[in-house]
């Protein structure tokens, strides 16, 4: 039992990790430290880095939290978690 | 503009009738009810709250406007104040939800078993929410004032009793419903114009597309570069790519925003009115939905403001306008005192340039943009009208939720944890209400006379949130060990470096001349400004915290054990008393 609870703790730190690296990159990274590079590429009218900071990050931040959460939700299924 | 009143007249109170029907609806009858909305509401129904709670008079009135000026610069609000959601998601909420309290305070004094850690809360807590509040209130005069041309303290009063009526009888669960209500009404308030502006500029209705075409006037020019070239050709920075005070300082300002966010007790208290753990996780994901839809419009909103004030004062390259034939949207913010022409060179012409000496725009509030944006896109009344009951219903949705937070921390925390622990149930309800009352005339006084920090308070609540709460809670989550005595020095450690810096650049509470290391450069540790500090002041806090707990050993082992059931959703109980 008291495994059980440590490995999926383990398991959701893990999912924790992946998901906040990601929500770096697209925001500090692609958004703030990269934007000069990205900058140079377009999408449309809006220059790629710019387009991060002011649209893509919130984009991306949407799909990391509905991810995340389907991912728990079967997280606690596994586990017989569910409340 | 009889039309135009009316139409208003019609908005403004037809909306403030329908919180009317939803709070006698849906009134308070147990502390539960009163605090957490009985623990019944839906993730969807939470999201869309937690939206109109989120999203203030900040969000809705200043910030395209603070986007339109700053151009990439204002990137930080935009990530700053979605991104913490990410934070809430993952690394807060599901497991405050799973230990099922009423409070935010009340979770820090069972982490850290501590009186003095509860109290501490509940001083940061009331900082914050008066600061944020007094923005709000004003928000509501300035609305009643501008649109309906009544007395700014006769429309304070009214937005005062408004929400009085709604907060006080419904408690969380009226404010609930009432927020789902505001929310609907913002939204469409504040993408209706977008829509039909995005239209006129460049044939795509919908603005997070427009903003990346090119212009409908036949050119093939794209929307943002044409931005670009007339800025620059008047000598603004670039709209694109405008730094808002070098990489560093938006770096840290980005993350002071967003843990900030994630550590505003107004916002987590939401997540305690969801029945379970995956409720509060899917909550997250729906707020930021709601928040997100304003959020990627508002930078087309700030992007094609700018431009169509530009292009109203310089129609075509080189003719400038004439001052004798400007529009009557020019003329009512005259009016105001927000928008200020001088001839400086006496041409009788309208010269709008990023040099002090000919610029002749000299004052053109930021504030103005959203407000005044229908009416320089030439757009019908009854959409002007549709904006005052948006931001009407921005800044008192917020209000409600800051006044609960207050009031909860009070009757909850400090009369019931602290002071008389004994209070039974239903006079704690009315204590509650009691407090509330109370802090409603408090912020209405407030807001009647703002105190001359006011200004620089935004600051200090997110720079208290980022650099005390959130930080004292996600130890508490992560690390079981981390104990009373280490938390609470890192959180007297945080607030003490944060607000050091703040008062140092700003003064004392704000009193100018008090600012003390008077030879220190502005932004002197490496080009922060002081509203960026508060991540920076959560970095102390964590690294005093772990080092504190390194000499003075772990939390007791029922703390820990209590940690270790947080973790796990399971069996998640009815968010309960004590």
């Amino acid at each position: 039992m008291e495994e059980n609870k440590e490995a999926y703790w383990q398991e959701n730190l893990r999912l924790i990790f992946i998901c906040l690296a990601i929500w770096f990159v697209v925001s500090f990274g692609l958004g703030l430290l990269l934007v000069e590079p990205l900058n140079e590429f377009r999408l449309g009218g809006y220059k790629l880095g710019f387009w991060f900071a002011q649209q893509g990050s919130i984009y991306s931040f949407l799909g990391l939290i509905f991810w995340y959460g389907a991912k728990m939700n079967k997280l606690d299924k596994k586990y017989h978690a569910e409340s | 503009m009889e039309e135009l009143k009316l139409y208003t007249y019609i908005a403004v109170f037809g909306t403030f009738a329908l919180y009317f029907a939803i709070a006698w609806w849906a009134r308070a009858g147990s502390t539960s009810d009163f605090y957490v909305a009985g623990g019944g509401i839906t993730p969807l129904q939470n999201g869309m709250a937690i939206g109109a709670d989120w999203m203030s008079a900040a969000s809705f009135i200043s910030m395209a406007g603070m986007i339109a000026f700053m151009g990439y610069g204002g990137s930080v609000f935009l990530m700053g104040w979605t991104g913490g959601y990410v934070l809430l998601a993952m690394l807060l909420a599901p497991y405050m939800r799973k230990h099922g309290k009423f409070t935010v305070p009340e979770f820090i004094f069972d982490r850290y078993y501590s009186k003095t850690a509860r109290i501490v809360a509940v001083a940061c807590l009331i900082i914050a929410s008066l600061t944020y509040i007094i923005g709000q209130m004003k928000g509501v005069g300035v609305a009643f004032s501008r649109f309906l041309e009544v007395d700014y303290g006769l429309g304070l009063g009214i937005g005062m009793f408004v929400v009085w009526v709604y907060a006080v009888l419904g408690g969380m669960k009226g404010i609930t419903y009432t927020q789902i209500a505001q929310y609907v009404v913002m939204i469409f308030a504040y993408t209706i114009p977008a829509v039909f502006i995005s239209l006129q500029l460049t044939g795509n209705p919908i603005p997070q597309l427009g903003l990346g075409s090119t212009l409908a006037d036949g050119s093939g020019v794209y929307l943002l570069d044409k931005l670009d070239m007339v800025v620059t050709d008047l000598g603004f920075k670039e709209y694109t790519t405008a730094s808002l005070g070098g990489g560093l300082n938006m770096f840290a300002y980005t993350m002071s925003l967003m843990i900030g966010t994630a550590g505003l007790p107004h916002v987590i208290m939401r997540f305690f009115t969801v029945p379970s753990v995956q409720a509060a996780r899917a909550s997250a994901g729906y707020a930021l939905v709601f928040i997100g839809l304003l959020y990627t419009v508002a930078p087309a909103v700030g992007a094609m403001a700018r431009l169509n004030l530009m292009n109203t004062i310089e129609p075509t390259a080189g003719q400038n306008l004439e001052y004798s034939e400007r529009p009557q949207w020019f003329k009512d913010w005259e009016r105001t005192g927000l928008l200020k022409y001088e001839d400086k060179n006496g041409d009788g012409k309208i010269q709008y340039t990023a040099d002090a000496a000919t610029n002749e725009m000299i004052k053109v509030d930021r504030d103005i943009m959203v407000l005044a944006n229908p009416a320089i896109a030439n757009l019908p009344n009854w959409v002007i009208a549709l904006v005052a009951a948006g931001g009407l219903a921005a800044a008192l949705s917020t209000a409600a939720g800051l006044l609960l937070a207050i009031s909860s921390s009070i009757s909850h925390d400090l009369m019931k944890g602290v002071l008389t622990p004994d209070l039974s149930e239903k006079n704690e309800l009315l204590a509650g209400r009691v407090v509330m009352t109370i802090a409603i005339l408090v912020s209405g006084y407030l807001g009647l006379n703002p105190p001359g920090f006011a200004a620089g308070t935004v600051a200090l609540a997110f720079g208290l949130a980022a650099s005390s709460i959130f930080p004292a809670l996600m130890m508490g989550i992560f690390s079981k060990k981390m104990s009373g005595t280490a938390a609470i020095s890192g959180m007297v450690a945080g607030i003490g470096v944060t607000m050091l810096y703040v008062f140092q650049h700003k003064g004392i509470m704000f009193i100018p001349g008090t600012s003390f290391l008077g030879d220190m450069g502005k932004d002197w540790f490496f080009g922060i400004s002081p509203n960026a500090f508060g991540s920076v002041g959560a970095l102390v806090n964590f690294g005093v915290a772990f080092v504190v707990l390194k000499f003075t050993g772990p939390a007791p082992a029922h703390i820990q054990a209590m940690v270790q059931n947080m973790r796990i959703p399971g069996d998640v109980s009815a968010a309960h008393d004590h």
